[in-house]
Parts: C-alpha cells; structure tokens; sequence
C-alpha cells in the first residue's frame, strides 16, 4: 500500500489518533489489536481508516494472538502494527522475542498505565520501560522511542516504522497514558512520508545470508518462491534451524544484538536544553521529561544554573550522550513517574562524574510538582 | 556393479538437505507428511502459492524444515494466530497449518476456536497422537480418561477433547477425522480442505510408540495402526452402533461440509 498523502495542515489531534495517523502516513497496511485502555482509540481509529485503504485491520481474540498475527503479515511484505498497555504487553512478550529471532519488522505502541496487574487503566505511568528492553527471555536489544506530545505521537511512529523496515526488528513507541490521550495542535506533513522499506530477498541472490547478517539481510518474503524457512529456534543464515550447538547459539545472539549495536548512534536521539553551564541537570523523558525542561525553565528564570535532558530515545539507553551533556554537572536528578526504571541506567552513565539521584513524583501516577522538583534541587 | 538409486515419488516436494527426519521409528508423522504432499501432488499445485505455518512439538517438524516451500514455524500455541495474519495480509495464498494437539488445542485452544469462529480460509491439520511426544509423554487434553502418562502417574482425569465437535460448535464449516491406518482418506480430505473455502479442520489420529504407545500399553507402532483400524467406525457405522459403545470408537470421515467442498 502506498504511503498516505497528507495535505499540510495543523489538526487537534488526541495523542493515540496522531499516532495512528503516524502509521498510515507512514505506510502501515495491518493492524491487529486487542482493546485496552488507555490504547484502544489507536485501534477505533485505524478500525476505521485501514478498510477504505485497502488495507487490514482485525480484532483478535488476544494480545498474543495480535502480536502473531502482525508478525504472519509482516512475512507477506506488509509493514504492521499493534498496540496495547501494560497488561497486554505482559502478554506478547514470548511472541515478541520471536519477531526479534526471526528478524521480522513491527510497530507495537505502549501506552503506558499504572500497574503492575491490571493496575489502574487510565493513570499515567511509565513502568514498562525496562520490560520493553528486558520483557522476553533470552538475550536480546531492542529499539524504544518516547513521545512527550502528540506530535511526537506522530513523528516517532514514523520513525518506528522507518527504523523497523530498517533494522528488521520490532520498534516499540513507549507513551504514557496522558501522551495518549492528550489533545494538542499536529502538523502533519505536506507530503507523504518518504518512508523506508525493508530490502527483500530475491531468487537470484540463492544462497545469500537471509538472517543474521549485522548489516541487516534482504528478507525473504513469502509468495516469491524463494522456500523462506521461518523459524523461531536457533537457526543460521538461512534461516535454518541448528538446536545442538552452543557456537550457533552463540552465533545467532550476537548477530541478532549486533545488528541493533552497531547503528545504536543513528538511533539514539536526545533533546537537551541550557546544560552547558549548568549545576544541576533534571532528566526525565516522555511527558516527564517535557515537564522537566519546564520546571527547568522556570529554575533559570529565578536565576538558578539549571538544565535539562530528555532522552527520546530509550532503547537503546543514551548513556554516550548523558555523559557528553552531564559530566560537568554537580548533579543529576532523574524524574520519572515510577519509582526509578531509568534511573540506574544514568547512574551507571553518569554516576562516576556527577552525583545523581531520582525523584518519583509525590502521589505515583500524577506530574511532578514544579514545587516539589525545586525543593529537591535545593535539598 | 552397477546400483541404482529409487528416488521417492514425493522427494521433489522436500527442501534439499532433509531427507533424515528427526521422527520417532513408527512414527505416524511421516505418513501424514506423505499424505499431505500426495494431496498437493494431485492438484498438481505450485509449492510457491503455499504457507506452511506449523508451531512447536513433534508434528511442527512434518513442514518445518521438510517441505519445500515458505514455512513459518511459530511460537508454541500461536501457530493459528500467525497463519491468520499470513491469510488476511495475502488471501492468495494457500495457507495451510499443520500441528499437534497440544499445540492446537492446549496452549493454542483459544485460537483454535477463534480461528474456526472466523471460518477464515485455512486448511488445518491436527495430528493427534494423544500425548506431548517430544517433551517425554506427558499427559493432553486430547489423552483417554485413565492412562498413566509422565504427568499423571496415577492416570489421566476428565474426558479427552472430541476436537471435530469442538470446532463444528466454534463453526467450521468443513471437518474431517482420519487415522493414519488410513492415509488415502487423509489425502482426499487435504486435497477437500484446500479446495474448501473456509475454515477446514482434519484431525489425523496417529501413533506414538516410543510414548503413547508405551505408557498406555497400546505398544508398538503395527499394533497401534490395528487398534486406530478397529476403533474407526464411519458415521452410519455410528448411527447403527449402542451409544454405550461409542466412546470407545472413533468417528471418522468427514463430518462437516462433505457437500460444500469446491464451493464459495
């Protein structure tokens, strides 16, 4: 299906419908989902807009089942999305360690809420952060990006495609409940998205790597007679399957994290503000870190040496450039409504030049009190 | 001397290099391999317009890696859920799961009766041998009441799944039950099931020596294929026999959309 059209205009938009937008101006040609708030009006709206598009859309009867089902599609060339919160994301996780073996490109959008359990489904939280990197068993690396507004909402949904067709791996969009339902002011793109596609596999490159090369190997399509072997086992370049030796094992593990390491400088994206000078730097992504660099604002309108960070790309973790942008800080303060998922990444990062500490919001699933934050910066 | 070497009439449809299988001997599965590929041998289809989507046990390995064509082999349970995205993103093409009952009906028992709801376009084959084979002969839902398997030392509880009502009440709308006594009538309900527009389910009862046959004491593979022989009975069969006695019999044929194969 070829990319949307999109005249240029500004629209309110809700966080979940500009990213649903994001997916069909970046392409996206299959949905499969689950309801679940606070992510469902992602799923109403492409329920909607992929039909006249002729494109897919499909409720399972699951979140595993929706995660299986994009994967499938995305083995016949169609580029694919999902998208869930916390309870569902529970449960792709074994499926999402297939699409990260089998090197199968998708989108699945997090829209975060307050758990664990069933939790509460329309409370702001952003508690799954290290289950995206760290959620399927077995050794693996993973590509996760945070939108703070709705823009975002949209502009990293592209990008996650982009960078799924790209790598040939799943890219997560990790909001939070009120990125999600927000409603702000989208520029959308005068014209379509430029979009990336994967490269793919033909019969007369027979005998070319298929799987595991880190430079990321054409894919082996189904319906082109080129007899893809799939398989979720540990497995060769071409694709098939060796369940006896460690060396393989080994093999497959190291291409497969490989080939996010080696471009991890292309994916990882920070927005940074007033940290030259600064004494104090508060980092916090998605909505956090927005309200970080205006708490961070507001500090250097009283005169205070303050700066901010926000790294908007999560996984993976921007530790070169928290060091590059907090070395000369005194100290470092990690804002984050939970109770510190990222904050011993940027103390093994940072920790060696700078003091650093974290500052869960005073009721866990509300912003930061702009009071709140000055008062730690002054303790 | 010369030798000369026979080459198996189904060796063509077999991805090179695979010509040792991992199955058990007397294991059913290379018959229901057979009788799968004779199917697509006499529509003289394209193994290029196919998708094999197959999920984790013993009976995954019959497409995966044998059968030369796409092959999509899945996470346990899963392998409907996959094969619908295959199916809904490429109608086109011929999507056809093979799999296990435990993988079909167990872990995968949710999807089976969605998938089935759906009456989406899937040939599906379940090759139920009434036991987890490859983890060591554990206890189904598809294991007779009684039998003592790794995991019910003291012998299976509850009814097994009948899998073919299973899926009629789920709405399938073609299915069939053969045992691997009888591999011809597999292959005229694979070839009904592909022509079939619609959700079609054929349950292969199979043996498993090295581990239903052993824990049940059904034994060894020939005596197992004399018990699958004597315990089919057809659906008049059925009819004229004591309900007391049916529990003891399996019903095989094909027991839904006989009439509607071949038609949209």
């Amino acid at each position: 299906m070829p990319a949307t059209v999109i005249p240029a205009e500004q629209r309110l938009l809700q966080g979940n419908v500009a990213c649903a937008e994001g997916a069909l101006a970046a392409g996206c040609s299959f949905f499969a989902g689950y309801p679940i708030t606070p992510a469902t009006e992602i799923a109403e709206h492409l329920a909607r807009e992929l039909p006249p598009r002729d494109g897919v859309f499909i409720q399972m009867e699951d979140e595993i089942a929706s995660v299986a089902a994009i994967i499938g599609a995305s083995w016949t060339g169609a580029k694919v999305m999902t998208a869930t919160s916390g309870p569902g994301l529970s449960l792709m996780q074994e499926n999402l360690g297939y699409a990260v073996g089998t090197e199968t490109p998708c989108v699945i959008v997090d829209v975060q809420r307050g758990g664990p359990s069933t939790g509460i489904p329309a409370v702001p939280s952003q508690s799954d952060m290290v289950q995206v990197a760290r959620g399927s068993h077995g050794d693996y690396e993973t590509v996760a990006f945070a939108p703070s507004s709705a823009q975002e909402m949209f502009d990293l949904t592209v990008r996650a495609f982009d960078t799924a067709e790209r790598l040939r791996t799943p890219v997560f969009l990790l909001a939070d409940a009120a990125v999600g339902h927000m409603r702000e002011i989208v520029t959308m793109p005068a014209q379509a998205c430029a979009g990336v596609n994967r490269r793919v596999a033909s019969v007369a490159d027979n005998g070319a790597a298929r799987f595991l090369d880190e430079q990321v190997a054409p894919m082996p399509l189904f319906g082109r007679g080129l007899k893809a072997h799939v398989t979720g086992s540990c497995h060769d370049e071409a694709g098939m399957r060796n369940v006896v030796d460690a060396e393989a094992l080994d093999h497959y593990v190291r291409r497969l994290s490989g080939k996010i390491r080696r471009v991890r400088d292309d994916l990882v994206e920070v927005a940074s503000g007033d940290t030259e000078d600064a004494e104090i730097i508060l980092v916090g992504w998605g909505l956090v870190g927005r309200a970080a660099q205006a708490i961070a604002t507001r500090a250097r309108q009283q005169g205070q040496r303050v700066g901010w960070v926000r790294p908007i790309t999560v996984w993976p973790f921007a530790d070169v450039e928290l060091v590059s942008l907090c070395r000369e800080a005194k100290r470092v303060l990690v804002l984050e409504n939970n109770m510190g998922q990222m904050l011993p990444y940027v103390q093994a990062a940072v920790g060696r030049y700078s003091e650093v500490d974290g500052l869960s919001p005073r009721i866990l699933g509300a912003l930061h009190r702009p009071t709140d934050v000055l008062e730690a910066m002054a303790a | 001397m010369t030798t000369t070497t026979a080459t198996h009439p189904m060796a063509k449809y077999l991805r090179p290099g695979s010509e040792v299988t991992t199955f058990c001997p007397g294991c059913g599965d290379g018959v229901i391999a057979h009788s799968v590929l004779r199917a697509i041998d006499a529509d003289g289809a394209d193994m290029d317009d196919f998708v094999f989507v197959c999920g984790i046990g013993c009976a995954g390995w019959i497409p995966s890696p044998y059968f030369n064509a796409d092959t999509l082999h899945t996470t346990h349970g899963r392998t409907l859920a996959f094969a619908t995205g295959v199916k809904l993103a490429k109608p086109q093409t011929q999507v056809v799961v093979i799999s296990g009952d435990g993988d079909l009906t167990a872990i995968g028992g949710n999807h089976l009766i969605h998938a089935a709801r759906r009456d989406l376009d899937l040939t599906v084959i379940c090759v139920n041998n009434r036991i987890y084979g490859m983890t060591g002969g554990q206890v189904a839902p598809t294991t007779p009441e009684g039998v003592k398997t790794a995991t019910t030392p003291y012998g299976a509880e509850g009814r097994p799944f009948d899998l073919c009502r299973l899926v009629e009440a789920a709405g399938a709308s073609y299915v069939a039950r053969w045992t691997t006594a009888q591999p011809r009538f597999i292959t005229r309900s694979v070839q009904r099931g592909m022509a079939h527009k619609g959700f079609a389910f054929i349950e292969v009862m199979t043996q498993c020596p090295v581990q239903f046959g052993k824990l049940s004491g059904e034994g060894s593979a020939v005596h197992m294929h004399e018990i699958m022989a004597d315990r089919s009975v057809t659906l008049r069969q059925a009819e004229a026999l004591d309900p007391a006695d049916l529990p003891d019999k399996w019903v095989v044929g094909e027991l839904v959309g006989a009439t509607n194969v071949g038609k949209d």
